[in-house]
């Protein structure tokens, strides 16, 4: 299931873009003034709302749930990267743009995008002069290789993506995926911590990356908030490591004020940080604040309320509150349905019987009906295109493909019988579906019951309770290095 | 309630009513206080109908099966086309309500509402039934021995119905089956293990209720010249507790089991709304409550109002029964 959600805009038309494009519109960056786009339904996806260029006022930003870090090499959530835009900056960065265009890595701290001369093993930036932090301090090239080391300590900094160590380390990577060869700044001989020899700093502007392979879209990998730069003085005291994340310093236009985990962040302006040095932020208001709501219903009432301006998980309304904007036209005009980034799919584990037989999982694959899910899930605009592939269409190089044809996504019953009858269970078999006690959680359980029973499998759903079945999936080992969401799963889209 | 209720005759001098009522037939007979209460319950046609309307919810709630096969609608089987698919809410006015569907289908899935009504009231009978079981039968031999033994058990137990009744219930229930959500007894599914569960938290905790009212009962019971007269006649506890007074609380046992299961109903569509009620996909009051209440009652009222309507007509009736059971019984407590 791909989720295409239905993301209510609220007042903050523009702060929509805010987090979806970064800071509103900016044209600086070359290219076009955005289109302002008219206040009706999808205008959003395609160009800014309310476009302004006033300043001052505060973002109230809301989530059902807190960052898993603010630490940018620890994070993984998409949202969270999102936030990151406020406070970090990478070497590269995606283009505040709406629709497409957004979809380039364009640089950021970096003059320009990085160059390669041996077809991608080397990697060159020079650094935009005039950088500082929040702290005032000038932001050196040889910060960023500190941060990119501090991946390298994954006792330490873990959580976020890995894709440095694999590219980055010395000799061949261990059975595990690690790097036996460099364990990060905090073990590092070197006095400065700047022990990696894969990368060089030449000057306090340059930075060139020495892959152990040739890497086509460094430019991407760099656009990650992993390589935002990490002040090495500060990250080697008492409220650096593992603590970094209570309060990362700031090399974007806001700056930690106050931070109570699980609770809220407040963000204010970084005097430091100058509108010329950034290609695509604007950074129009003069506050943030993100409060963590773990209510769904009430996230939705306060964004329609306009008490919050921006759900920054951007997962979408709830089912309820989808149905409440589109059939009322003035909340409707307000309204924008985007893909987002998220393909949800049922994972089953290959180590239980009788999963353990590929016939078995493809029958599953056949039976389930996704529309039903889909259904479950707010429809076609809030439950999203039904997905054959794991990838997004709003990712580049995106082409359609399916394995499994199966009614555009009616299931099929015919199929899964047949493939029933191969597993050696012709009449089905009993199992176990873990689910979370969320409203769709359990309506999505619901549906993938229902329709499985018609081809007599059973399944008992077991709300809120990691099952059995996927503690047991935890002992896979995940490849190092990619960000994998279940090696061990047949996809059911 | 002061005679057992198989002692015969002169019951014209102690029952002015049976009189009256005696004046019409032919010839005066006694009549045992059962059948006077009976009488006198025939003469309430609210509590009389409250009856019939309870036996008829039993005879739906014992033959769902065969009834929603006879509608012909699952209440297990989504109907997908009948959902407008981004709205999630059924196409049609009044929840989609239909010839075919006759109280409409649930948003997002499409279930019928009427047949799962119908397997909802089997499962609020079978929980507030058992669990009112469970209580009546704690409780009244809890009461009795209090009550009648006195000194030490009567502390005793007291204390415990005071504990019992100090307890957070509510919250206890709700970590309870959020502990043992999935766990499934031997012999039994997950899903009827639920159910044992919720039968035995609600029938455990609210028997102190009662087992307070038999005490107090038993206390000015075991007074009475038949129970001196069974004591003097060399009769054990066991049989004057249970052929002597047991018999003669019939009636509070009765009349409260009844004022109880509207009680355990309602306790059971609370958790069932709080979410830890019989397990998914098993229809239960509360929860068609509790998923209506997730917005859906703005845009499709009719969600809510069925099981709502279906909620309150049955409490009511079972309320409204054993106010009249109380009176016919024992016309003198005050209401």
């Amino acid at each position: 299931m791909r989720r295409r959600s239905l993301v209510h805009a609220a007042v903050a038309a523009s702060a929509i873009a805010l987090v979806v494009s970064g800071c509103g519109g900016s044209s600086s960056g070359g290219g076009s003034a955005p289109k302002a786009a008219k206040n009706e339904f999808n205008a959003g996806v395609t160009g800014v709302r309310n476009v302004s260029s006033k300043t001052g006022g505060t973002l109230n930003l809301i989530a059902d749930s807190d960052c898993d870090y603010y630490d940018p090499a620890r994070t993984y959530y998409g949202h969270c990267w999102d936030m990151q835009r406020l406070f970090s900056r990478s070497l590269m960065g995606y283009d505040a743009k709406p629709g497409e265009s957004g979809l380039n890595a364009v640089p950021d701290l970096a003059q320009s995008a990085g160059t390669s001369d041996d077809g991608g093993k080397t990697w060159t930036y020079k650094l935009r002069p005039g950088l500082k932090y929040e702290t005032g301090d000038t932001i050196t090239s040889k910060d960023v290789k500190y941060a990119i080391e501090r991946v390298f300590a994954g006792s330490v900094i873990n959580g976020g993506p890995t894709y440095y160590v694999t590219y980055l380390c010395p000799t061949a990577l261990n059975s595990s995926g690690g790097c036996d060869s460099y364990k990060g700044p905090y073990k590092d001989k070197d006095p400065n911590h700047l022990g990696l020899s894969t990368i060089t700093t030449p000057d306090d502007n340059t930075i060139v990356f020495h892959l152990n392979q040739k890497v086509g879209d460094w430019n991407y990998i760099m656009a990650l908030p992993g390589s935002t730069p990490v002040p090495i003085a500060y990250d080697q005291g008492p409220k650096g490591g593992a603590k970094y994340t209570f309060h990362p310093i700031s090399s974007g236009p806001y700056m930690f004020q106050s931070y109570s985990p699980g609770k809220s962040l407040t963000l204010v302006r970084n005097p430091n940080w100058q509108a010329s040095t950034d290609p695509f932020r604007k950074a129009l208001v003069d506050k943030v604040v993100f409060t963590i709501d773990t209510n769904d219903e009430d996230v939705d009432n306060r964004l329609l309320n306009n008490i919050a301006d921006v759900d920054i998980n951007g997962v979408g309304v709830q089912v309820s509150t989808q149905s409440k904007i589109l059939t009322n036209p003035t909340l409707k005009a307000r309204a924008d349905n985007p893909v987002t980034g998220a393909t949800r799919y049922l994972a089953i584990d290959q180590n239980i019987a009788p999963f353990n037989n590929i016939n078995c999982r493809i029958a599953v694959q056949y039976g389930v009906s996704k529309v039903d899910w889909q259904t479950a899930r707010g429809g076609p605009i809030g439950g999203g295109d039904i997905a054959t592939t794991m990838l997004n269409p709003d990712v580049k190089g995106f082409t359609h493909f399916d394995l499994y044809p199966d009614n555009i996504g009616q299931g099929d019953v015919a199929k899964a019988k047949d493939y029933l009858q191969k597993c050696g269970k012709p009449n089905g078999f009993s199992t176990h579906l873990a689910t979370t006690t969320t409203t769709n959680g359990k309506n999505m359980a619901t549906a993938v019951q229902s329709s499985l029973k018609r081809v007599g499998i059973n399944v008992t759903i077991d709300a809120g309770r990691r099952s059995p079945t996927s503690r047991r999936s935890s002992t896979h080992s995940r490849p190092t290095g990619r960000p994998s969401y279940g090696s061990s799963t047949a996809r059911s889209r | 309630m002061t005679a057992p209720l198989d002692v015969q005759g002169n019951a014209a001098e102690a029952q002015p009513e049976a009189v009256l009522a005696g004046v019409e037939a032919k010839a005066i007979e006694g009549r045992s206080l059962g059948q006077i209460a009976w009488m006198r319950l025939k003469r309430d046609k609210v509590a009389l109908g409250s009856g019939v309307f309870i036996l008829f919810l039993l005879a739906v709630a014992i033959l769902a099966g065969p009834i929603t096969k006879l509608y012909g609608h699952d209440p297990f089987i989504f109907n997908s086309n009948l959902i407008d698919p981004n709205l999630g809410t059924p196409k049609g006015a009044f929840g989609g309500a239909s010839t075919s569907h006759w109280f409409g289908v649930e948003p997002i899935n499409g279930r019928d509402i009427l047949a799962r009504i119908i397997y909802g009231a089997r499962i609020s009978m079978i929980i507030a039934f058992l669990a009112t079981g469970v209580s009546v039968i704690i409780g009244s031999i809890a009461g009795m021995a209090a009550g009648y033994f006195g000194g030490w058990i009567d502390s005793l137990l007291s204390r415990i119905m005071d504990l019992l009744l100090a307890f957070p219930l509510l919250l206890f229930a709700i970590a309870l089956v959020a502990v043992l959500g999935d766990y499934s007894a031997p012999g039994l599914s997950p899903d009827n293990t639920r159910v044992a569960l919720l039968v035995v938290i609600i029938g455990f905790f609210n028997w102190p209720y009662i087992g307070r009212i038999i005490r107090g009962q038993t206390l000015s019971l075991r007074e009475k010249e038949y129970v001196e007269a069974a004591r003097s006649l060399g009769a054990g506890s066991g049989r004057i507790l249970f052929r002597e007074l047991l018999p003669n609380l019939i009636g509070p046992i009765l009349v409260y089991s009844t004022l109880i299961i509207p009680t355990n109903i309602l306790f059971e569509a609370a958790l069932s709304f709080l979410g830890v009620g019989v397990r998914i996909p098993n229809p239960s009051w509360g929860g068609m409550l509790s998923d209506a209440a997730q917005g859906y009652f703005q845009i499709d009222p009719m969600f809510m109002v069925v099981p709502g309507v279906a909620l309150f007509v049955t409490v009511m009736a079972f309320n409204l029964f054993g106010d009249g059971l109380r009176d016919a019984l024992d016309p003198r407590s005050e209401r």
